[in-house]
């Protein structure tokens, strides 16, 4: 079973990668982009019996840092 | 003094860290990530600066749960001194000794030169041999060195004066100017400058002299 864990920046903490890729955008005729957003997936390979439990505790533990980014966990 | 100070697999400030607690007249002991526990008699641990584990998934994150820093979390919470500079300082933030955490600098870029730092307290064993109020250059070298913590707690940073150092013109974009700060009993130091790089004349600065100096006199094990 494999789960892919997506990690974002909380709102209101200020992304200056995102914002950088928003100018860019902008720069090369893109019009209409608000805002961006940066954040990371990560793709987990599971032995069998692995619970979403589980791999909401290695999210707080290690894969997200609480204080400034949230989590969302996708079993398949 | 004995001092530890702690090495991760891409540390690369661990042997000046040394050199400058030596220097100040402490005995050293280097320990190595993979260590479960400190040497007897460690006053301080060191967390110095560098790349840990190559700064992969966050900076300091994989170090922050690695077997030693078990050990430096204990060392902590049980009244123990501590200081993480630059790579040391995301390490403790990480492993939640000290609040808050360090974003990417605001402007993108790795950062390294020499900044002014205000002194905002010398209420710490730290910064004592410092006047409160006073300027002192000391070294940045970073690229996510960006402090972020909410507006509750800075407040209570600022209102419990746990702010050591702030900078005296941001050069990453840090909440508050922040610099450095202080655990709750004021005996784990975290910050992003270097002091340890301007702890000899050979350095080209001397201003860091009086942190490691003022540490040597009144430590007394935890």
């Amino acid at each position: 079973m494999k789960a892919r864990v997506h990690v974002m920046l909380k709102d209101g903490v200020l992304d200056p990668q995102g914002e950088a890729v928003r100018h860019a955008l902008g720069a090369m005729g893109f019009d209409g982009v608000n805002g961006v957003r940066q954040g990371k997936v990560i793709e987990l390979d599971l032995a069998d019996g692995t619970t979403e439990a589980n791999v909401n505790e290695m999210c707080e533990k290690l894969l997200s840092n609480m204080v400034i980014e949230s989590y969302t966990v996708e079993m398949s | 003094m004995h001092a530890a100070v702690v090495v991760f697999p891409g540390s690369n400030c661990d042997r000046d860290l040394a050199v400058a607690f030596e220097t100040a007249g402490a005995k050293v002991s280097m320990v190595w990530h993979k260590d479960t526990k400190l040497p007897d008699g460690v006053d301080i641990v060191g967390v110095p600066g560098g790349f840990s584990f190559g700064d992969y998934l966050r900076c300091g994150a994989i170090a922050a749960n690695s077997p030693i820093c078990n050990e430096v979390k204990v060392h902590a919470d049980r009244g123990g001194y501590a200081i993480g500079i630059c790579n040391g300082f995301q390490v403790l933030a990480e492993t939640g000794v000290l609040p808050g955490a360090l974003l990417r600098n605001a402007g993108l870029k790795y950062i390294c030169k020499t900044v002014g730092l205000n002194v905002v307290t010398s209420q710490c064993v730290y910064t004592e041999g410092y006047s409160a109020g006073g300027v002192i250059d000391i070294p940045i070298a970073h690229h996510d060195g960006n402090y972020f913590a909410d507006d509750e707690t800075i407040a209570r940073l600022q209102g419990e004066d746990r702010v050591a150092f702030t900078y005296t013109d941001n050069p990453n974009g840090a909440k508050s100017d922040i610099a450095g700060i202080l655990s709750a009993n004021k005996r784990v130091l975290g910050m992003m400058p270097h002091p340890e790089r301007a702890a000899d004349p050979g350095h080209g600065g001397t201003d860091g002299q009086a942190l490691f100096r003022a540490l040597s006199g009144i430590l007394t094990p935890a």
